[in-house]
Protein backbone atom coordinates (compact mmCIF):
# COMPACT_ATOMS: atom_id res chain seq x y z
CA UNK A 1 0.00 0.00 0.00
CA UNK A 2 1.42 3.59 -0.98
CA UNK A 3 3.47 1.98 -3.42
CA UNK A 4 2.66 2.94 -7.09
CA UNK A 5 5.12 1.37 -8.38
CA UNK A 6 4.72 -2.47 -9.23
CA UNK A 7 6.92 -4.67 -7.41
CA UNK A 8 9.51 -6.67 -8.90
CA UNK A 9 8.39 -10.24 -10.62
CA UNK A 10 10.79 -12.39 -8.54
CA UNK A 11 10.79 -14.89 -11.79
CA UNK A 12 12.87 -11.89 -13.28
CA UNK A 13 15.67 -13.78 -11.28
CA UNK A 14 15.21 -16.91 -13.39
CA UNK A 15 17.77 -15.09 -16.13
CA UNK A 16 20.69 -14.59 -13.94
CA UNK A 17 20.58 -18.18 -13.13
CA UNK A 18 20.76 -19.60 -16.38
CA UNK A 19 24.31 -19.69 -16.98
CA UNK A 20 25.00 -21.93 -14.14
CA UNK A 21 21.63 -23.80 -15.17
CA UNK A 22 23.28 -24.43 -18.64
CA UNK A 23 26.76 -25.64 -17.16
CA UNK A 24 24.95 -27.93 -14.82
CA UNK A 25 23.36 -29.17 -17.67
CA UNK A 26 26.02 -30.21 -19.46
CA UNK A 27 27.83 -31.74 -16.88
CA UNK A 28 24.69 -34.24 -16.63
CA UNK A 29 24.17 -34.70 -20.16
CA UNK A 30 28.10 -34.35 -21.60
CA UNK A 31 26.01 -32.69 -24.69
CA UNK A 32 25.52 -29.29 -25.32
CA UNK A 33 22.43 -30.01 -27.26
CA UNK A 34 20.83 -32.19 -25.07
CA UNK A 35 22.09 -29.61 -22.46
CA UNK A 36 20.32 -26.80 -23.93
CA UNK A 37 16.43 -28.98 -23.88
CA UNK A 38 16.83 -29.84 -20.28
CA UNK A 39 17.00 -26.19 -19.76
CA UNK A 40 14.24 -25.02 -21.78
CA UNK A 41 12.32 -27.66 -19.99
CA UNK A 42 13.47 -26.85 -16.89
CA UNK A 43 12.58 -23.06 -17.32
CA UNK A 44 9.19 -24.22 -18.28
CA UNK A 45 8.44 -26.28 -15.65
CA UNK A 46 10.06 -23.39 -12.94
CA UNK A 47 7.57 -20.97 -14.42
CA UNK A 48 4.36 -23.42 -14.35
CA UNK A 49 5.62 -24.17 -10.54
CA UNK A 50 6.60 -20.93 -9.32
CA UNK A 51 4.13 -20.42 -6.56
CA UNK A 52 5.98 -23.54 -4.80
CA UNK A 53 8.99 -21.64 -4.87
CA UNK A 54 9.62 -20.39 -0.96
CA UNK A 55 10.59 -16.80 -1.60
CA UNK A 56 13.63 -16.12 0.46
CA UNK A 57 15.40 -19.54 0.13
CA UNK A 58 18.07 -20.16 -2.70
CA UNK A 59 16.65 -19.95 -5.87
CA UNK A 60 19.11 -21.91 -7.62
CA UNK A 61 19.09 -24.49 -5.33
CA UNK A 62 15.53 -24.86 -6.35
CA UNK A 63 16.28 -24.16 -10.25
CA UNK A 64 19.39 -26.57 -9.95
CA UNK A 65 16.41 -29.50 -8.49
CA UNK A 66 13.95 -28.81 -11.31
CA UNK A 67 16.67 -29.34 -13.45
CA UNK A 68 17.79 -33.08 -12.20
CA UNK A 69 14.69 -33.96 -11.71
CA UNK A 70 13.98 -33.61 -15.66
CA UNK A 71 17.52 -35.02 -16.48
CA UNK A 72 16.58 -38.21 -14.52
CA UNK A 73 13.27 -38.80 -15.59
CA UNK A 74 14.39 -38.22 -19.06
CA UNK A 75 17.17 -40.94 -18.86
CA UNK A 76 14.95 -43.63 -17.47
CA UNK A 77 13.70 -43.38 -20.30
CA UNK A 78 16.60 -43.77 -22.32
CA UNK A 79 19.13 -45.92 -19.64
CA UNK A 80 20.58 -47.99 -22.73
CA UNK A 81 21.59 -45.65 -24.78
CA UNK A 82 23.05 -43.65 -21.74
CA UNK A 83 24.91 -47.20 -21.43
CA UNK A 84 26.49 -46.84 -24.76
CA UNK A 85 27.76 -43.50 -24.22
CA UNK A 86 29.31 -44.81 -21.15
CA UNK A 87 30.98 -47.83 -22.38
CA UNK A 88 32.80 -45.93 -25.03
CA UNK A 89 33.71 -43.14 -23.09
CA UNK A 90 35.55 -45.67 -20.62
CA UNK A 91 37.02 -47.44 -23.87
CA UNK A 92 38.70 -44.40 -24.49
CA UNK A 93 39.88 -43.37 -21.29
CA UNK A 94 41.82 -47.13 -21.56
CA UNK A 95 44.79 -45.42 -23.09
CA UNK A 96 46.74 -43.25 -20.50
CA UNK A 97 46.87 -39.75 -20.53
CA UNK A 98 50.95 -38.83 -21.44
CA UNK A 99 52.59 -37.26 -18.22
CA UNK A 100 54.23 -34.17 -18.68
CA UNK A 101 53.82 -32.34 -16.14
CA UNK A 102 50.73 -31.05 -17.28
CA UNK A 103 47.11 -32.52 -16.82
CA UNK A 104 45.42 -32.04 -19.89
CA UNK A 105 41.75 -30.54 -19.60
CA UNK A 106 40.41 -33.04 -21.86
CA UNK A 107 41.65 -35.97 -19.86
CA UNK A 108 39.87 -34.29 -16.82
CA UNK A 109 37.20 -34.17 -19.29
CA UNK A 110 37.33 -37.59 -20.27
CA UNK A 111 38.14 -38.89 -16.86
CA UNK A 112 34.78 -37.38 -15.47
CA UNK A 113 32.33 -37.72 -17.64
CA UNK A 114 33.03 -41.80 -16.83
CA UNK A 115 31.79 -41.23 -12.90
CA UNK A 116 28.37 -42.15 -12.02
CA UNK A 117 25.95 -39.42 -12.69
CA UNK A 118 25.68 -39.03 -8.95
CA UNK A 119 29.28 -38.45 -8.50
CA UNK A 120 29.60 -36.14 -11.18
CA UNK A 121 26.40 -33.45 -9.84
CA UNK A 122 28.34 -33.73 -6.77
CA UNK A 123 31.41 -32.57 -7.69
CA UNK A 124 29.86 -29.58 -9.96
CA UNK A 125 27.42 -28.72 -7.04
CA UNK A 126 30.14 -28.70 -4.30
CA UNK A 127 33.25 -28.60 -6.10
CA UNK A 128 32.63 -26.01 -9.40
CA UNK A 129 29.48 -24.18 -8.26
CA UNK A 130 30.13 -23.37 -4.74
CA UNK A 131 26.99 -24.88 -2.97
CA UNK A 132 27.77 -26.01 0.68
CA UNK A 133 27.51 -29.69 1.39
CA UNK A 134 23.94 -28.58 2.85
CA UNK A 135 22.56 -27.47 -0.12
CA UNK A 136 23.74 -29.81 -2.27
CA UNK A 137 22.36 -32.38 -0.68
CA UNK A 138 19.16 -30.74 -0.69
CA UNK A 139 19.36 -30.25 -4.32
CA UNK A 140 19.76 -33.85 -4.53
CA UNK A 141 17.08 -35.00 -2.00
CA UNK A 142 19.99 -36.94 -0.20
CA UNK A 143 21.78 -36.71 2.97
CA UNK A 144 24.34 -34.51 3.62
CA UNK A 145 26.69 -37.54 4.40
CA UNK A 146 25.67 -39.01 1.69
CA UNK A 147 26.91 -35.74 -0.47
CA UNK A 148 30.36 -35.85 1.50
CA UNK A 149 30.87 -39.41 0.30
CA UNK A 150 29.83 -39.31 -3.07
CA UNK A 151 32.59 -35.97 -3.43
CA UNK A 152 35.15 -38.20 -1.52
CA UNK A 153 34.45 -41.16 -3.97
CA UNK A 154 34.46 -38.64 -7.35
CA UNK A 155 37.88 -36.81 -6.34
CA UNK A 156 39.75 -40.71 -5.75
CA UNK A 157 38.11 -41.73 -8.69
CA UNK A 158 39.20 -38.88 -10.66
CA UNK A 159 42.93 -39.20 -8.61
CA UNK A 160 43.11 -42.64 -9.84
CA UNK A 161 41.83 -42.24 -13.47
CA UNK A 162 44.52 -39.68 -14.03
CA UNK A 163 46.97 -41.11 -11.92
CA UNK A 164 47.97 -37.91 -9.98
CA UNK A 165 49.00 -38.03 -6.35
CA UNK A 166 49.12 -35.30 -3.86
CA UNK A 167 52.05 -34.09 -4.14
CA UNK A 168 52.01 -33.00 -7.81
CA UNK A 169 51.24 -30.04 -9.51
CA UNK A 170 49.84 -29.52 -12.70
CA UNK A 171 47.77 -27.27 -14.66
CA UNK A 172 45.65 -27.26 -17.74
CA UNK A 173 46.88 -24.94 -20.73
CA UNK A 174 44.50 -23.08 -21.61
CA UNK A 175 44.95 -23.62 -25.66
CA UNK A 176 44.08 -27.40 -24.10
CA UNK A 177 41.12 -25.81 -22.42
CA UNK A 178 39.99 -23.90 -25.82
CA UNK A 179 40.29 -27.83 -27.87
CA UNK A 180 38.12 -29.28 -24.70
CA UNK A 181 35.03 -26.59 -25.80
CA UNK A 182 35.42 -27.47 -29.54
CA UNK A 183 35.52 -31.08 -29.47
CA UNK A 184 35.06 -32.44 -25.91
CA UNK A 185 32.38 -34.95 -26.97
CA UNK A 186 34.02 -37.16 -29.44
CA UNK A 187 36.12 -40.11 -28.03
CA UNK A 188 39.18 -40.54 -29.91
CA UNK A 189 39.07 -43.33 -32.22
CA UNK A 190 41.61 -46.31 -32.77
CA UNK A 191 42.70 -47.55 -29.50
CA UNK A 192 44.05 -50.60 -30.00
CA UNK B 1 59.39 -28.97 6.08
CA UNK B 2 56.12 -27.45 7.07
CA UNK B 3 53.13 -29.40 6.09
CA UNK B 4 50.17 -27.30 6.88
CA UNK B 5 47.06 -27.74 4.38
CA UNK B 6 44.04 -27.22 5.04
CA UNK B 7 42.92 -28.37 1.47
CA UNK B 8 44.80 -30.99 0.15
CA UNK B 9 46.74 -30.37 -3.17
CA UNK B 10 45.03 -32.79 -4.59
CA UNK B 11 41.71 -31.62 -3.64
CA UNK B 12 42.12 -28.37 -4.67
CA UNK B 13 43.36 -29.60 -8.46
CA UNK B 14 40.53 -31.74 -8.73
CA UNK B 15 38.28 -28.52 -7.88
CA UNK B 16 40.20 -26.29 -10.12
CA UNK B 17 39.53 -28.57 -12.60
CA UNK B 18 36.02 -28.64 -12.42
CA UNK B 19 35.65 -25.09 -11.99
CA UNK B 20 37.36 -24.83 -15.27
CA UNK B 21 35.27 -27.18 -17.21
CA UNK B 22 32.42 -25.67 -15.49
CA UNK B 23 32.97 -21.98 -15.96
CA UNK B 24 33.83 -22.69 -19.77
CA UNK B 25 30.03 -23.29 -20.06
CA UNK B 26 28.73 -20.54 -17.61
CA UNK B 27 30.82 -17.80 -19.39
CA UNK B 28 29.13 -18.86 -22.83
CA UNK B 29 26.74 -16.38 -24.00
CA UNK B 30 23.15 -17.35 -22.70
CA UNK B 31 21.23 -18.28 -26.20
CA UNK B 32 18.74 -16.26 -27.17
CA UNK B 33 16.08 -18.87 -27.52
CA UNK B 34 16.10 -18.92 -23.48
CA UNK B 35 15.37 -15.12 -23.14
CA UNK B 36 12.65 -15.27 -25.85
CA UNK B 37 11.04 -18.35 -23.99
CA UNK B 38 10.95 -16.15 -20.37
CA UNK B 39 9.46 -13.09 -22.37
CA UNK B 40 6.67 -15.52 -24.23
CA UNK B 41 5.84 -17.24 -20.95
CA UNK B 42 5.50 -13.63 -19.84
CA UNK B 43 3.38 -12.43 -22.42
CA UNK B 44 1.04 -15.50 -22.52
CA UNK B 45 0.13 -14.99 -18.60
CA UNK B 46 -0.95 -11.88 -19.11
CA UNK B 47 -3.24 -12.67 -21.73
CA UNK B 48 -4.86 -15.93 -19.79
CA UNK B 49 -5.18 -13.01 -17.00
CA UNK B 50 -4.22 -15.63 -14.66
Amino acid sequence: MGHNTQPPDPRDEIVTHLPALRAFAVSLTRNGSQADDLVQDTIVKAWKNFDKFQPGTNMRAWLFTILRNTFYSAMRKSRREVADVDGALAATLAEKPHHDGRLAMADFEKAFVTLPEEQREALILVGASGFSYEEAAETCGVAVGTIKSRVNGGRARLAELLEIRDDESMELTDAQTVAVVTNSMQPRKGAA
Amino acid sequence: MTEKQPKSSLEELIDDNLRKVYRQVEDEQVPDRFLELLEKLKQQENTDGT
